[in-house]
């Protein structure tokens, strides 16, 4: 809650007085509620150990806690370890040191004075609210949008009735102001929606929106609403077509790295590996011909060769693509690729990702030349493996991999397990990676079950899985 | 210089008068790390001062810099310490027939064999020091989990010698580019310190120290389009070092403003890979306003 110009914040006030009154320089209030946020914390899929703890306890020591960028800051450092992790605690923190303070102001019954006089707000000029408020996202200016946020519920919580829903009220709000990161040139000259407005900015606005209305909530009921887990969309892999391009790649960038530096971590496991005569007789030179330091030979990462085989139908199409883009800008660590599309029938779609190198064209490419938007638009696994088996089957071979994606739903037709069956032995390994969430595996017309059987089937619905996949693809196989 | 500093001002304001602009989290948790004598885990892209950081640190409290570049293979005869076997072949060689087995072997490992590396260095200074370990990802597992011992106690067991403790803490940096996770163990001894890219407003101050001459106008159009350029889907992001190298190079050729030709003359020297030259010069280049009279020769 950024504190408004207008005295000082009465809530954050009472939690205040709440954490002195218990006494002691650290006071029990106050690490109760850092065990519990610790525990919150925990329940979002952070590692916070018992030492993690202490150390925010000891931090605490050292500085101004009633600072709040300073104490979240010390917070931070201590607990959230990783920037995913960074990420998460920024959400969590905001969560659940609104809930205490709200909570401490119930409980103190604190009211806010100088709140929104409802009789006052039909005096408001919409279209200059609409203006202002646009400007303030214009220029970023956060201290405003907060107090507007609030003067605009108000204007509209008049003109129409609130839906007792937060994010229906702020999407109605949203509407009504015209907010649009899209420009539009039917405005006036000088009125700065003309050209949209920064996205980040007007979502920063609806968080603000969100939570004032909340706040409203607390204070009408006096209870708090039941605390929501984070949304594991959030963590979701990038999928929609509105996703930013950057973060794509940033993803692909981090898993290149990692993929680079992954030989390494093989070396510590030496048991296996062969001496190298040379380099070891060279070595021995320093030690008079003594071989006393042996050399070994490196462990190659293994590189195969792949055939990618992808669903492009519209339930799994957005995740699809992205995963052939990964794929392919992993080329590099890859001897061979081949990569198809299919929805109905199959068709190559190689030479597309060759020549694109941007993520959106190939995605556009492969709707209008890879000749698969003309079917019906039903997948049909059964014909798709027979066709595969045409395609490629001689070039199969035992150091060759197949990855398919897809959610193994049939749509009523003949799965063909024999055929995929067949590849499976042709190939050296079969993957399947399923962008569905393993809880819906083989409900309604999925079969993977009947697929599993001839291949390592992964979910892959967030980088991570993502990056779990990669490893064991290009994890080095001890020839027996 | 103070040497223990005793706010988070007192680290903001020491870093500043070297040059290195802080932001806030950062001078919090270098003064947290002063304080209680943990070691700093300080993640984030390229070039956004990570290692800056440690330099102007070290600067600041009047301490030395003791470095460590980490790199795909480095071992603990590099990171720690190595027995100077030469010497002690020498030593061997020169002693007379008659001298016992025992007295040369206490001989031979005593300190005027043992050639210290960095991490011992640190730990055996007189006077306190800063210790740097840049880019501990690209080491392998093993060598972290060496580190630990030395992180959480400040001592390195050599088994000849014995426990060498430290008798003055050093401070001590680690960066990471986050090329892999590193180990939780190894996390859980440090403060956790990310640097991202640093707001419009925070860069433009920093080439602002750096080119004082540099007109207000073109600093804050340089810092813009830098700020740009990193939301492009690029290669290599342009970092904090080259956007100071671009503002040096403008002052240089007395830039008034940034127009296209200028923009296209001097782009190299903020992106530095083929494919991202195209892709700035037909996404940046286009919004600049075509190359004016007033912009200065490039070649005098």
């Amino acid at each position: 809650m950024s504190q408004r110009a207008g005295g000082p914040n009465p809530r954050a006030a009472a939690l205040h007085a709440r954490g002195t009154s218990t006494g002691g320089q650290a006071p029990v209030g106050i690490a109760a509620r850092l065990l519990e946020f610790g525990e919150e914390l925990r329940g979002e899929g952070v590692a916070v150990g018992t030492s993690e703890l202490l150390d925010a306890f000891s931090v605490l020591d050292h500085v101004e806690w009633t600072d709040r960028v300073l104490f979240r800051e010390s917070l931070a450092t201590t607990l959230a370890k990783s920037p995913e992790d960074r990420r998460i605690f920024g959400l969590v923190f905001d969560r659940f040191f609104f809930r205490a303070a709200e909570m401490a102001a119930v409980e103190e019954g604190v009211r806010e004075d100088g709140g929104i006089d409802f009789d006052q707000a039909g005096e408001f000029d919409m279209e200059e609210l609409r203006k202002l408020i646009a400007e303030a996202i214009q220029d970023g200016d956060g201290d405003r949008m907060s107090d507007l946020a609030r003067l605009a519920i108000a204007a509209f919580g008049q003109q129409g009735e609130g839906s007792g829903v937060v994010g229906v009220d702020v999407q109605r709000i949203r509407r009504q102001l015209g907010l649009k990161a899209e420009p539009q040139p039917d405005l006036p000259e000088e009125d700065p929606r003309r050209d949209g407005l920064p996205r980040d900015e007007i979502r920063r606005f609806e968080q603000m929106l969100r939570r004032e209305l909340e706040r409203g909530q607390i204070e009408r009921t006096e209870t708090l609403p039941p605390a929501r887990p984070l949304n594991e969309i959030d963590r979701a892999l990038p999928s929609g077509p509105l996703q930013d391009l950057a973060a794509v790649h940033r993803t692909v960038m981090q898993l290149k790295r990692r993929l680079k530096t992954q030989g390494q971590e093989q070396r510590g496991n030496r048991r296996h590996a062969h001496v190298d005569v040379r380099k070891t007789m060279r070595a021995s030179l320093q030690t008079g011909g003594v071989p006393v330091e042996l050399k070994f030979k490196p462990k190659r990462p293994r590189r195969p060769e792949i055939y990618v085989v992808c669903d492009v139908s519209t339930s799994v199409a957005s995740a699809s693509v992205f995963f052939l883009s990964v794929l392919h800008a992993l080329h590099d660590s890859f001897r061979k690729m081949r990569s198809f599309v299919f929805i109905e029938r199959i068709s190559e779609v190689t030479e597309v990702f060759q020549k694109e190198r941007n993520f959106r064209a190939v995605s556009e490419a492969i709707g209008r030349d890879a000749g698969v938007a003309d079917v019906s638009g039903y997948t049909d696994y059964g014909r798709v493996w027979r066709e595969f088996r045409e395609q490629v089957e001689a070039d199969l071979h035992p150091r060759s991999t197949v990855i398919i994606l897809g959610d193994a739903r049939t749509n009523g037709r003949d799965p063909a397990a024999e055929v995929f069956g067949h590849i499976a032995a042709k190939a050296g390994r079969t993957f399947w990676l399923n962008p569905e969430p393993k809880l819906y595996w083989n409900y309604g017309d999925s079969v993977i079950a009947t697929y599993e059987q001839y291949c390592e089937a992964f979910e892959c619905w967030t980088t991570a899985h993502l990056e779990e996949f990669v490893k064991a693809l290009t994890r080095p196989v001890h020839s027996a | 210089m103070p040497d223990t500093p005793a706010s988070v001002e007192d680290v903001a304001s020491g870093l500043r008068a070297t040059g290195y602009l802080p932001g806030e989290s950062t001078a919090l948790v270098s003064y947290l790390a002063t304080q209680l004598g943990k070691p700093i885990l300080v993640e984030g892209p390229a070039g956004v001062g990570k290692t800056q950081l440690a330099k102007a640190l070290a600067e600041s409290l009047g301490r030395e810099l003791v470095r460590l570049q980490c790199y795909e293979g480095l071992d603990e005869a590099k990171a720690l310490y190595e027995w100077n076997y030469r010497k002690q072949l020498l030593r061997i060689q020169a002693e007379a027939d008659g001298t016992g087995w025992n007295a040369v072997q206490d001989d031979i490992f005593g300190e005027e064999f043992l050639l210290t590396r960095p991490l011992l260095q640190a730990i055996a200074s007189e006077e306190p020091v800063v210790l740097l370990i840049d880019e501990i990802d690209k080491t392998d597992q093993e060598f972290e989990a060496m580190l630990l011992e030395l992180l959480s106690d400040f001592q390195i067991s050599i088994p000849e010698l014995g426990t060498i403790a430290s008798t003055t803490h050093p401070i001590v940096l680690l960066t990471s580019n986050n090329s892999r996770e590193l180990t939780e163990a190894l996390k859980r001894r440090c403060l956790y310190l990310w640097l991202d890219y640093p707001e419009l407003e925070h860069e433009l101050e920093i080439v602002k120290l750096h080119t004082p001459d540099l007109p207000e106008a073109v600093g804050r159009r340089l810092v813009e389009l830098v700020q740009l350029v990193r939301d492009l889907d690029i290669k290599k992001p342009p970092s904090i070092a080259e956007s100071i190298d671009w503002a040096r190079a403008l002052l240089l050729l007395g830039a008034t403003d940034i127009d296209a030709d200028m923009f296209r003359d001097t782009m190299s020297i903020i992106v530095k890979h083929r494919t991202d030259l195209d892709v700035v010069s037909e996404r940046v280049g286009v919004k600049l306003t075509p190359g004016l009279a007033g912009g200065a020769p490039v070649n005098p």
